[in-house]
């Protein structure tokens, strides 16, 4: 047996509901079990050292685990972002826990780890962009890493995987790469620095349902065949692979099931792909997207 | 007085605090604390009332599901359509949801739970043949064990056979569970945050094939349930059996019903459910659910009290969580899969007294030893049996074809109400709309009943009852601290909200 490089990986969930974790869980080839237990790539190991929803630790021990994973393996461990990071009150609405009885905010973790990472990784789309947590109204003032990290002038590379939830190919395949080919160039990202190879298409490029689209054919309500743009569908904006790489395993994906397509992968959603089930405005189509500036 | 933090506390969903006071070996005082603020109801106000039917499932990544169920009845109502789905839509939903509770169940049991009572890393012992056990000891053999160490040490009670057995099964679960979310997708589109449950019924017409690919899936998770989850299940309890005695809780139990067995009656506290709506306390009194007993309390979470909404005021004097105190009829109850499966068990339905009289019998234990760390683990295990075993009849009920789904028009003023039971308990959605938008949305959620601090009279919630008078054997490795946590299966993004009713 030769000797196996070990990658530490810290993934903190911030202002998430963990469905990126579970997301992550449904990794059909390589299984959750390869990625955890088996070499992942021949003579690599991904090492995950904290994982609030897996780890068999709790309270001071895995935060310490934690700290010492920044100081032994500074500059040579993934940070993993899952969720939004809530900036109001100096990050009080998010606390990940707490050291000699000090709470430890999502805010200060992700600036002291993020730091020091070699890369990381915003997995969905709250981490990438906000999302969820920081639609309108915005009650925690809760941020993507990307716009923290310029605003705090953290210059580690980033990776954004959005996707509500993201696929877990999208993150693994992620991962592959950065294990044979190093980090990614910056021709393989787009410019919400999402991975050209999984992110390069919009839905309705690839939709089954596109000659529907071309010839006229709407449904006027669910259960109807046809194409769903009427039905507010956002495949027309949305750039993902979907529609090809299926989910869960390939048994099924949102319009298969007769669901248009909210749009779930892009800068500024849910807000700007909302109403989720009203027909876009052909006049709003400009705007929505990837034409949107990052802020 | 000694204090014991945990912080967080893991293998939960979401970012809970627990700390205890221990005097002489005993817990005299628990607090339980959200660490996590999102106002997702504040999200929802001013957006058409469809979109909480996607927007609520993002409060919980791990129970999606059951708040696309609560949203659908709750928009349903709202709409004034919750007598005119369609049976292939009712039952559909009742699929997808019972898929996730399937799922939910195998992860809560095996990869939130088991790793508490099972040494893991007795696979490095491991000498025979089977390529998982193979795979997992050469993991330990490279020395590197996260996430599986660091972890509390000491009371591990299993031989290294069952240790190493049940860590095959954990393995193995993590298939089935995903297995059981692939087979909701079927429906559901994808998941997490399923696609197909809409305010109408569901978004797509079942047909044949769909339903014998579901039928399989089921069997293959039928087959794992029976042979593999509940003997697994009875083997810790056996070597833990002290747990039927520990953290018997706030003795009331609550449930909302769930699996709507006919769908022509609007009131969904007398629609006639698979599991039954009712409140039972530890003396097997049964009552009528009354959701107009429900409160909700403030005064030790950190919101402003008093206005019409309940806004956040983080660092109030006396508080300590994110998570408000839901009340019915004054008094504390919990929430979950032992609130269902006792409904059901005083209400006479024989199907769910004879799987729990069984493991009862084994364990020379009575009705009330079911208010227990053990007993929730228990009543988990007989239910995701009981909800597989139905969904197989339901699956043969679907019309092939047929419609599942039953259009309607966005009323301009209207209020609805969805009751339902998500995997962790008594799961309501709320609405108020005005001007054709989501003027006020509110949740009340199971983790919110289970995980909520003292009220305004100052009761403990039902996780803090439970700790308290808990001898702790080792306070460096309190193990009884976690068992009696995690057995209420908490979920802290779904347990955090904030307007009021």
């Amino acid at each position: 047996m030769g000797k196996v490089e070990e990658y530490p990986i810290i993934w903190l969930q911030c202002a998430t509901c963990t469905g990126c974790s579970v997301s992550i869980l449904n990794s059909e080839s390589p299984t959750i079990k390869n990625i955890l237990v088996d070499e992942i790539l021949p003579g690599k190991h991904l090492n995950l050292r904290f994982h609030p929803t897996i780890m068999a630790g709790a309270g001071q021990a895995v935060i310490e685990e934690m700290e010492e994973t920044k100081q032994r393996k500074s500059g040579s461990y993934i940070l993993m972002i899952e969720g939004a990071i809530p900036t109001i009150e100096d990050g009080a609405y998010g606390c990940i826990g707490e050291k000699d009885e000090k709470p430890i905010t999502m805010l200060s973790a992700v600036e002291s780890l993020g730091k020091e990472a070699l890369a990381v990784i915003a997995l969905g789309t709250c981490a990438a962009f906000g999302g969820i947590a920081a639609a309108h109204r915005n009650p925690g003032k809760c941020v993507g890493v990307d716009k923290l990290f310029k605003s705090l002038s953290i210059i580690t590379p980033l990776i954004n995987i959005p996707g509500c939830p993201p696929h877990p190919d999208w993150l693994v395949g992620t991962v592959a790469s950065f294990l044979l080919n190093g980090l990614p160039k910056e021709e393989d990202l787009d410019e919400y620095k999402r991975p050209k190879a999984f992110y390069g298409r919009l839905i309705h490029e690839n939709c089954p349902r596109r000659a529907d689209y071309d010839e006229g054919k709407f449904a006027k309500k669910f259960n109807e065949p046809g194409c769903l743009y009427e039905l507010g569908c956002k495949g027309p904006v949305t750039y993902a692979d979907c529609p090809l790489r299926l989910w869960n395993g390939g048994v099924n994906w949102c319009i298969n099931a007769g669901s248009p397509c909210i749009g779930c992968c892009e800068f500024g959603f849910p807000d700007v792909v909302s109403p989720l089930y009203q027909k876009m405005d052909v006049e709003a189509l400009p705007i929505v997207g990837r034409r949107i500036e990052i802020e | 007085m000694n204090k014991i933090i945990i912080d967080p506390v893991t293998r939960i969903e979401g970012h809970l605090k627990i700390e205890v006071s221990v005097e002489n070996g005993e817990v005299k005082d628990a607090k339980s604390s959200g660490m996590l603020f999102r106002g997702i109801e504040f999200i929802l106000q001013g957006r058409d009332p469809r979109d909480a039917q996607r927007i609520t499932q993002r409060i919980c990544g791990v129970c999606p599901t059951s708040h696309s169920m609560a949203a659908a009845l709750n928009l349903d109502s709202a709409f004034g359509i919750s007598d005119k789905i369609p049976d292939n839509g009712r039952i559909m939903r009742n699929l997808i949801l019972g898929a996730a509770h399937i799922a939910d169940h195998i992860l809560h049991f095996y990869h939130l739970s088991a790793l508490d009572y099972v040494d893991i890393t007795k696979v490095g012992r491991y000498e025979g043949s089977d390529a998982v056990l193979s795979s997992l000891r050469k993991f330990a053999e490279r020395g590197e064990l996260g996430p599986f160490v660091p972890r509390y040490e000491g009371d591990y009670r299993l031989s290294d056979d069952a240790n190493q057995e049940v860590a095959a099964h954990y393995i193995e679960a993590l298939s089935m569970r995903s297995k059981a979310q692939k087979m909701l997708s079927i429906f559901g589109g994808k998941m997490p945050h399923n696609m197909g449950v809409m305010p109408g019924g569901v978004t797509m017409v079942p047909t044949t094939d769909k339903i014998i690919s579901f039928i399989w899936r089921l069997n293959e998770l039928r087959d794992f349930i029976d042979r593999i989850y509940l003997p697994d299940v009875l083997a810790i309890a056996e070597a833990y059996s002290d747990y039927f005695e520990i953290g018997v809780g706030c003795r009331n139990l609550l449930s909302y019903g769930s699996y709507d067995l006919d769908g022509k009656e609007s009131d969904l506290t007398k629609r006639q459910r698979l599991f039954k709506q009712g409140t039972v306390s530890i003396d097997l009194n049964v009552n009528k659910l009354d959701i107009t007993q429900i409160s909700e309390e403030v005064k030790y979470s950190w919101y402003e009290s008093g206005s019409a909404e309940t806004e956040p005021k983080f660092g109030k004097e006396g508080a300590y969580s994110w998570i408000k105190a839901p009340r019915y009829g004054g008094k504390v109850y919990e929430v979950g899969p032992l609130a269902r499966v006792m409904t059901n068990y005083v209400g006479h339905d024989s199907r769910v007294k004879e799987l729990v009289d069984s493991i009862l019998s084994k364990f020379k234990a009575e009705p009330k030893n079911l208010f227990s760390v053990l007993g929730r683990h228990v009543a988990r295990a007989v239910e995701t049996k009981y909800i597989a075993d139905s969904m197989h009849d339901w699956l043969l009920q679907l019309k092939p074809g047929e419609s599942s789904y039953v259009d309607y028009s966005i009323p301009d003023e209207s209020q609805g109400v969805g009751l339902v039971e998500a995997a962790r308990g008594a799961l309501g959605h709320w609405i108020e709309i005005k001007d054709k938008k989501i003027a006020n949305y509110q949740c009340v959620v199971p983790s919110t009943w289970n995980l909520s601090p003292r009220d305004d009279r100052g009761q403990p919630g039902p996780v803090e009852q439970a700790l308290i008078g808990t001898k702790i054997k080792d306070e460096s490795n309190p193990f009884e601290v976690v068992r009696i946590v995690r057995s209420f299966d908490p979920c802290i993004a779904c347990a955090v909200h904030c307007i009021k009713m």
